[in-house]
């Protein structure tokens, strides 16, 4: 299905860690001599997901992909004192819908680009003196990749902050990191790793960002320390940044994490490793463009997206919401259609964005062009 | 007859043990654990993954990932004991008495954990055609239900994903309303007690409204006459918690909030002690305009942490028509999920993607179904027994901050006892630790001097009430013996880890681990 959710294989043992009473029963580590295993997890999970994005740091979670890109997008209105942020045409619409409500009653301006295949096009064109940042997707919802480095140039140029929303984070491990790009803040959902589909939640936002910046993160930072007898331990850190501290000057008013749920991220990937996670991107990707040429195949579907990672989008001959309908009604779940993300816009109603993970077989992938095809 | 079989019939002397070291660093159970970037050899891994199928094309153009990401490879077993050993740093409310006040650290049922897995649920994507998910709504429905029975109010967002966002939800649907009857500009003041949790302020601002406090009388309750002087046509909103977080009704609750409401503005409630209620009183009838419900805390659902939560909240009929995006309809087709627009409402937008927390649905809902409207009021009762309980046995030995009356399902003391001890409520609270509880909330509420706020829950029976009363009284006496400062100052001793230097951490902080020397790109980053 995709379009920022993903059905992976989570490994039995890692609802096993979870459930732990320990774990699953405990409070948010305010008192870290009773907590360092919360503590220690957090901060194997920021290194994790800083490794991943390829930036400096990261905090110990957010609520989801598209409450984290707000709070991207209101640290650089902080970082930069301006107040205007440019979404591409290419960000899942909950996501700029999230920032366009946040926008309305901050009192911060939101610039939304039409739906754009081509998540770059007319972002430049925006970018003035008053815009504290711009977010792109990557790979875009469309699932695109786009290089971005040209416009990380021009965002720095304009002093400006780059936001770059991961939806999907299996990708990092076979495509180039938004940090090796230029990005000054990357989020992402992290629903994608050891967390099931759940229609919709609870997920795990991801949230990095460079060094510079650090004291201007929002959410909870685990940092090391040492103890009274000098060993090894880890606490909540720049809690000075906090609703609990600071009160109506913090940098949000969030409280709760998603200390669980990034939990079973962290076991999944360390399950995985490098060598699991590369393995496992790459059988993703080879799936979906095992899918991709099944389907182009079939009469009247069109490719609309090159370069991609385990998603694309396809043109149908018809409206792609009805095709999703009947498909259902023939037990194939075909993928989300451009009415359900751009209800308004007409112009996206044959799209078809489909998505593809090591859950589906082959069999699955020549079951759904058999059945697309009938249905066209 | 001999029975002692060959063992010495004297006791050993207990004599302190030398300050001897293991050769590995692990102390007996108490496992020393590196981190997993610490461990692991290049090429293992814990989990099987298919070979890719032959032939496929390579559409990664030009973005393929070079370097190393630098994940440590493990095996199964490696990760398992891994977090096995960190769990057994974690002390959880399966542990044992979670005194934490203002969090509600109840037990968490495990036919919540088991109905969320249901794969009708689990497995759900949140895009699905609404056909095939008619059940995940219906459940989303009746849990919305039960929660606009419970607190009489006519409607409820669903979408926040914790108390603070729920608490953003409701002070949006306020600002919403005002900027509907054109009162933007002026109403632009939103009054809060001092004892308020941090998240009120902090939202209040978050929406570019000017926080203004109001102080407690004598009693912990709101100062009505100050607050009457506060009121004006400027004010958007009282934001007030009830039970208040001295763990006390607010008498006047009905009376603040129609002088609010003759005012313009609105009321909203902190939902965070709503296990004190929940059952008795309905929300509704004090006048409330908007409350969130920590599903989390009153309903069960796991803290797991820190997180996940939900927050939904409920609405008054003057507030409903602003709810935001999206919410579930029953019509003509079944249930429906509203994800724009309708005609006749004017709902502010969306506040995260897709629909909610549905896994804490599923399971504040079993925890409702399992109890039933008898058993929800039966637990509030018996967390203010509970709590109280605690105060009449406690308030010999310990100073309660507010004398005179019973508390709700929260006891609060102050560091009044601990004068001249040379004994914080830091020290206090970290020598509980050692004693084998998970300490007391510290410092908050704002208002009393050295706060402990004491928060049992119903989960605890008569004799574990008695055994963590044993401990405070115990400590609260050896402190007054005046001596014993040093004592508590080296507390917890016998904890996984003594005090942390949290001024280390944050003046140079270190977030991530970092390898000795970069790693060299490996030749699969080339594949």
């Amino acid at each position: 299905m995709g379009a920022g959710a993903y059905r992976h294989h989570v490994p039995a043992s890692v609802d096993a860690i979870i459930q732990r009473g320990e774990f699953l029963t405990s409070y948010t580590p305010y008192q870290p001599e009773i907590a360092q295993g919360t503590l220690q997890y957090l901060f194997e999970f920021q290194t994790q997901v800083a490794m991943l994005t390829g930036m400096d740091v990261a905090n110990a979670s957010m609520y989801d992909a598209a409450t984290a890109a707000v709070e991207a997008v209101q640290m650089a209105n902080r970082v930069t004192r301006r107040g205007k942020t440019i979404l591409s045409g290419a960000v899942h619409p909950h996501y700029r819908e999230t920032i366009e409500t946040h926008g309305k009653f901050s009192g911060f301006e939101v610039v939304s680009l039409a739906p754009n295949l081509d998540g770059l096009a007319g972002i430049e064109a925006k970018l003035d003196a008053k815009t504290a940042s711009v977010v792109v997707q990557y790979p875009n919802v469309f699932g695109r990749l786009q290089d971005l480095t040209a416009l990380a140039a021009a965002c720095q140029k304009a002093g400006a902050l780059l936001i770059v929303a991961i939806p999907e984070i299996v990708s990092m491990g076979a495509v180039t990191p938004p940090g090796d790009m230029g990005a000054d803040i990357v989020v992402a959902e992290g629903q994608s790793i050891g967390n099931a589909l759940n229609f919709g939640g609870p997920y795990v936002g991801l949230f990095a960002a460079k060094e510079k910046y650090v004291r201007q993160m929002p959410g909870r930072l685990c940092g090391e320390t040492v103890d009274a007898d000098g060993k090894r331990g880890w606490v909540l850190t720049l809690s000075t940044r906090e609703q609990h501290i600071r009160r109506e000057k913090a940098t949000s008013n969030i409280c709760t994490n998603s200390g669980l749920c990034a939990l079973a991220f962290t076991v999944h990937l360390s399950l995985l490793g490098e060598t699991g996670l590369r393995r496992l991107a790459g059988l993703n990707h080879a799936l979906a463009t095992t899918l991709e040429a099944k389907l182009a195949k079939v009469k009247g579907v069109r490719l609309l997206t090159d370069a991609y990672f385990n998603e694309f989008a396809i043109e149908l001959p018809r409206d792609a919401g009805d095709v999703v309908e009947a498909l259902a009604d023939k037990g194939v779940l075909a993928g989300v259609p451009g009415s359900r993300l751009w209800p308004d816009d007409a112009s996206m109603a044959k799209t078809l964005i489909v998505a593809v993970t090591e859950t589906n077989t082959v069999e699955d992938m020549d079951l759904f062009a058999a059945k697309l095809a009938e249905v066209l | 007859m001999d029975k002692s079989q060959g063992r010495s019939a004297q006791e050993a002397p207990a004599k302190e043990l030398p300050n001897f070291v293991t050769a590995s660093g692990h102390r007996g159970l108490q496992l020393e654990e590196k981190l997993i970037f610490e461990q692991g050899v290049p090429g293992r891994i814990g989990v099987d993954v298919p070979d890719a199928p032959k032939g496929a094309a390579n559409k990664l153009g030009a973005f393929a990932r070079k370097g190393t990401i630098g994940l440590p490879d493990l095996s199964e077993p490696q990760v398992v004991r891994h977090f096995t050993r960190l769990s057994q740093k974690n002390y959880g409310i399966d542990s044992g008495l979670f005194s934490l006040g203002s969090c509600t650290m109840k037990h968490n049922p495990r036919l919540n954990e088991k109905m969320a897995r249901l794969p009708g649920f689990a497995d759900l994507h949140p895009l699905q055609p609404e056909k095939t998910v008619q059940g995940a709504l219906e459940l989303i429905d009746t849990l919305a239900h039960w929660l606009k029975t419970l607190t009489g109010m006519p409607a409820v967002a669903m979408s926040p994903a914790a108390g603070a966002h729920g608490e953003l939800c409701g002070m949006v649907a306020i600002w919403a309303a005002i900027q509907a009857k054109g009162e933007g500009a002026t109403r632009r003041r939103v009054l809060v007690p001092e004892s308020a949790h941090g998240t009120n302020p902090a939202t209040a601002a978050l929406l570019g409204f000017t926080v203004d406090p109001i102080p407690a009388n004598e009693r912990g309750r709101v100062d009505l006459a100050a607050f009457e002087k506060k009121l004006g046509p400027d004010v958007a909103a009282i934001m007030l918690t009830n039970p208040n977080t001295c763990g006390l009704f607010e008498g006047d609750i009905k009376k603040i909030a129609d002088l609010v409401h003759a005012a313009g503005g609105y009321f909203y409630c902190d939902g965070a002690n709503y296990n004190a209620i929940a059952g008795r009183v309905r929300p509704a009838d004090l006048g409330v305009d908007a409350m969130h419900i920590n599903l989390h805390k009153t309903f069960s659902t796991p803290h797991g942490g820190g997180g996940p939560g939900s927050g939904p909240v409920v609405l008054s009929a003057a507030l409903a028509p602003y709810a935001p995006l999206p919410y579930v309809v029953h019509g003509a087709k079944g249930f429906e999920l509203v994800e724009t627009q309708r005609a006749g409402t004017s709902p502010f937008g969306r506040l995260k993607g897709f629909h909610g927390q549905m896994g804490m649905f599923v399971r504040a809902l079993a925890y409702m179904l399992s109890h039933g409207s008898d058993g929800i009021r039966q637990a509030s009762t018996d967390a203010v027994l509970n709590a109280n309980y605690i105060l009449a046995r406690l308030k010999d030995v310990m100073s309660p901050a507010f004398a005179g009356g019973p508390c709700m399902h929260e006891a609060l003391f102050d560091d009044a006892f601990l004068k001249d001890t040379g004994v914080s409520t830091l020290d206090f609270a970290k020598a509980l630790i050692d004693e084998g509880y998970h300490p007391m909330t510290m410092y908050f509420p704002l208002v009393v001097h050295g706060a402990m706020l004491i928060e049992p829950t119903e989960s605890e029976n008569k004799e574990s009430l008695d055994a963590f009363i044993d401990s405070l009284r115990h400590l609260a006496t050896l402190a007054k013996k005046g001596d014993q400062a040093d004592f508590f100052h080296a507390a917890p001793r016998l904890t996984p880890r003594r005090r942390l230097d949290e001024t280390r951490a944050a003046r140079s902080p270190i977030l991530r681990w970092k390898p000795a020397q970069p790693p060299a790109p490996t030749a699969q980053a080339a594949e």
